[in-house]
């Protein structure tokens, strides 16, 4: 089960009011490689995870990427909430804007919404755990990316941790894999 | 949100950071003994500054005890604070 905790995961914090910027952070929001897509991922392949060490990471990380969901929504949020309508007619936040105003939603910076199609679970836990490596270097590159694109210092600052972040889940998924091949090839001998 | 109410938050957040980062650690090197050690210190550390935290500014979650009115609904919401001062 899950109990909220009513705390943000890293000390945010926005210099700017900067819809341009908001309509692009939310590629973490609702993209292919963003923070919702994590999280549902590793939460979802839990039930086929055969070791002890790959259930708790799956377990633990997935809900980490859900705390930063939650920072990714709040950057995005400071970044429109004070935006006058004339701030964001022609930014590319105004497409956004005419359908949900200023709420945050599960969609790239293109407007494609979320989907389940951005995941993966095979059953098969060696697939999963590349799956899973290969999705935190792709959240890295993306915020690599966001980082060149961002002129808001506080911004970048939150960017810088959640970057290191996807580099600290990368090296955890590989040992997970390291153990589960050790495992698999045990079975096979006993 | 005051000065000091930010600053505890600020220093549980930290703690609670480093609770996590071992608890990932520990969870693919179990038998980690000095990272028990430094997990099991900062733990203790996190229940004492909760404890603390939510004597003074009410529940962090709703599983807490609050006095009269019930305050885990009191703002400002996590979303809703900027941490400005550095
Ligand atoms: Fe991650």
């Amino acid at each position: 089960m899950w109990i909220y905790e009513k705390k943000l995961q890293y000390p945010v914090r926005v210099d700017t009011t900067n819809p341009t910027l908001a309509a692009m952070i939310i590629e973490q929001f609702g993209g292919p490689d963003g923070e919702l897509s994590a999280g549902i991922r590793y939460l979802t392949q839990r039930w086929t995870m055969p070791t002890n060490q790959g259930k708790a990471l799956l377990t633990d990380i997935g809900t980490e990427e859900l705390a930063h969901w939650e920072i990714i929504g709040t950057l995005v949020w400071r970044l429109v909430k004070d935006a006058p309508i004339d701030k964001i007619k022609g930014t590319p936040f105004e497409a956004h804007y005419v359908n949900h105003g200023k709420s945050p939603f599960p969609h790239n910076a293109a407007g494609e919404a979320w989907t389940a199609g951005y995941i993966q679970s095979k059953a098969d836990p060696i697939a999963d755990l590349h799956e899973d490596m290969a999705a935190e270097e792709k959240a890295r590159a993306t915020y690599e990316y966001l980082i060149r694109v961002s002129d808001d210092p506080g911004v970048t600052d939150t960017l810088r941790f959640l970057r290191q972040r996807e580099v600290v889940h990368f090296q955890r998924f590989g040992e997970a894999l390291r153990i589960l091949q050790e495992y698999m090839d045990n079975k096979k001998y006993y | 949100m005051d000065k000091e109410q930010m600053r505890l938050l600020k220093e549980l957040m930290e703690v609670e950071f480093v609770v996590l980062e071992t608890a990932l650690y520990l969870n693919t090197h179990p038998n980690d003994e000095r990272a028990l050690r430094l997990h099991n210190t900062y733990s203790q550390k996190l229940s004492e500054l909760e404890s603390l935290y939510q004597a003074r500014y009410g529940p962090l979650k709703n599983t807490g005890m609050s006095g009269c009115p019930w305050a885990y609904i009191d703002g400002p919401w996590p979303w809703e604070i900027n941490f400005n001062m550095s």
